[in-house]
């Protein structure tokens, strides 16, 4: 088993407006990427599981151009809302590194 | 003739897109603008602003970036569009792009021509909307909350301190067709910036619409990314990219990544004047540091749609900042800081609301069972107070401090104090909070009436 971490280049999260944050996966090499794709756990369910979101609120998008994946979901807490703890979202992809593939 | 009437005149069969900043006011790179200047550019786009950096600006009316470099910013870049005679078209004003923020850049541009001896038509665009117009979108039940969950209602949208729709291409072209030097708008499309002046000159909207939204983040596109100025030339096919710092290479594998920056589907984005689809676009270098782009697919809007954003008041904040390193008190420090705030609510009354942040705990992620690893060696401790007035928030602020430092628990050995102040007062008011009241989107087929478009002559 591979870890993300250790099969990715980028692993970023980021706001794409204030109520959705959105985690970007890109890839050295064309087998890298083909294992992402195909992986068991980088499934709207799994991911769902990981961010404790409902799976369908979740969606997986792929950009072969870019071997890049996207996922993007609903913030729990409006981005500045009383109580966010992540205005910018850029530090949400931390529970991405450790996945097993 | 005005910087639009030259160029309208000369009508070019490439056209060459300088995007000097993607976030005007933080400073600009020097000798990547002077190297994109020097390239002879069509015209200057900027972006100014951003939803990014939370509901705080659209609120106040308030910049996020400083008065003085943001006037250094706007200075390089008039100067330079007014030496060339080129249009110069900003975005966004003063970060959020509400009347505050488009008066101060304005005031802003106006003070940098007297002092320039400069004199132009400068057209400036509202993006303010009126509560009642949102309202009645809202009663049609066609107010939809963009991406995530945001239950609005009429009063949060009257009690708004400020709304604004994020304006497409139609106000630039209406702000064309008068013929002016500088364009200053306020909420806008980042794409629309960069779009507008091409698509008036008749290029093809597919590549005018991914290249606007490729430069409008000038040099991030590259490998390596950065804040750089970036020249776009659009051609009858297609355009290239070319980063103004030599150190940064615009790879197609690089350009392709960019459209996924701050999206939430890589491959379609839907804008107020139609949707940009690149997942048929092809990315070609041309060099090791250019790449041309081709390829994408646009298909205009049958009826417009605007972006709303509005941010309210929900009090006044004060923060208590405090560090730890004795491992006794970072182990008990969640079931502290839940004793205190009852503690602090018995002895200061009032409604408040307080959140504990604890770094090196759960400053960034919230942790349901609250288990404190023991081998965190140090933790700080961010306390919150939101509450009616500033003065109800710094006294919660200052009790809970004075007893977080000296509260008791078993074990206890440090009974100096269990808290290390970086300065003092180490609680401070933080002025007020909001929160986004609004991040919808609604059909306007009355758009071209949203966006006033006003002239003058400097």
């Amino acid at each position: 088993m591979t870890q993300l971490q250790d099969l990715a280049t980028v692993i970023r999260s980021k706001n794409a407006g204030p109520l959705t944050l959105s985690l970007d996966l890109m890839f050295p090499s064309e087998e890298s990427y083909q294992i992402a794709l195909r992986s068991k756990s980088l499934t709207a369910e799994a991911i769902g599981r990981l961010y404790d979101t409902a799976p369908e609120k979740i969606s997986i998008t792929s950009y072969d151009a870019a071997r890049a994946i996207k996922i993007a979901m609903p913030r729990k807490i409006v981005s500045g809302s009383p109580g966010d703890r992540d205005v910018y979202g850029a530090q949400q992809h931390v529970p991405l590194l450790g996945l097993e593939l | 003739m005005s910087a639009v009437q030259a160029l309208l005149k000369r009508r070019p069969s490439t056209l060459r897109v300088l995007s000097a900043s993607g976030q005007l006011g933080y400073g600009i790179p020097h000798k990547a603008l002077a190297a994109g200047l020097a390239r002879n550019p069509d015209f200057i786009g900027c972006d100014m602003g951003s939803v990014d950096p939370g509901p705080a600006y659209l609120g106040s009316g308030e910049m996020a970036t400083s008065p003085a470099v943001t006037r250094g910013d706007l200075a390089d870049v008039l100067t330079a569009a007014r030496r060339l005679n080129i249009p110069l078209i900003i975005g966004t004003a003063g970060t959020s792009g509400a009347g505050p923020h488009l008066d101060a850049t304005l005031d802003m541009i106006r003070s940098i021509a007297a002092e320039h001896n400069l004199h132009f038509r400068l057209a400036s665009i509202r993006a303010d909307l009126k509560a009642d117009r949102v309202i009645q979108a809202l009663n049609a039940n066609v107010l939809v909350p963009l991406g995530g969950d945001l239950s609005v209602s009429a009063q949060d949208l009257r009690a708004s301190a400020h709304i604004v729709g994020q304006m497409g291409c139609a106000p630039f072209e209406q702000a064309l067709a008068l013929e002016p030097d500088v364009i200053i708008a306020g909420r806008a499309c980042d794409t629309a910036v960069f779009a507008s002046i091409p698509k008036m000159l008749g290029f093809n909207m597919a590549n005018v619409m991914h290249m606007a939204k490729i430069i409008e983040c000038t040099s991030i596109c590259c490998e390596p990314g950065g804040r750089d100025a970036m020249l776009a030339t659009l051609d009858a096919n297609g355009f290239e990219l070319e980063s103004m710092n030599t150190d940064r290479r615009a790879t197609p594998l690089s350009v392709a990544a960019h459209s996924l920056y701050e999206q939430a589907d890589p491959v379609s984005f839907t804008e107020p004047d139609g949707t940009l689809k690149v997942d048929t676009a092809t990315y070609r270098a041309l060099d090791d540091r250019r790449t041309y782009v081709s390829g994408a697919t646009w298909q205009d809007a049958t009826h417009t749609t605007i972006k709303v954003e509005a941010s309210m008041l929900v009090g006044h904040r004060a923060v208590l900042l405090a560090g730890t390193a004795d491992p006794r008190v970072i182990q008990k420090l969640p079931e502290l800081i839940a004793t205190v705030e009852s503690t602090t609510r018995a002895l200061v009354p009032g409604e408040y609301q307080i959140y504990p942040r604890l770094y090196g705990i759960d400053g960034v992620y919230p942790q349901q069972n609250r288990n404190v690893s023991t081998s965190t060696r140090e933790s700080f401790i961010l306390i919150e107070v939101i509450a009616q007035t500033p003065d109800l928030a710094l006294a919660a602020a200052k009790t809970f401090k004075q007893f977080l430092l000296h509260q008791g628990f078993n074990g206890r050995q440090c009974t100096g104090g269990n808290l290390a102040f970086p300065f003092t007062p180490p609680e401070l008011a933080a002025g007020k909070a909001y929160r986004f009241s609004a991040y919808h989107v609604m059909p306007a087929a009355d758009h071209r009436d949203l966006f006033p478009v006003t002239i003058e002559t400097l």
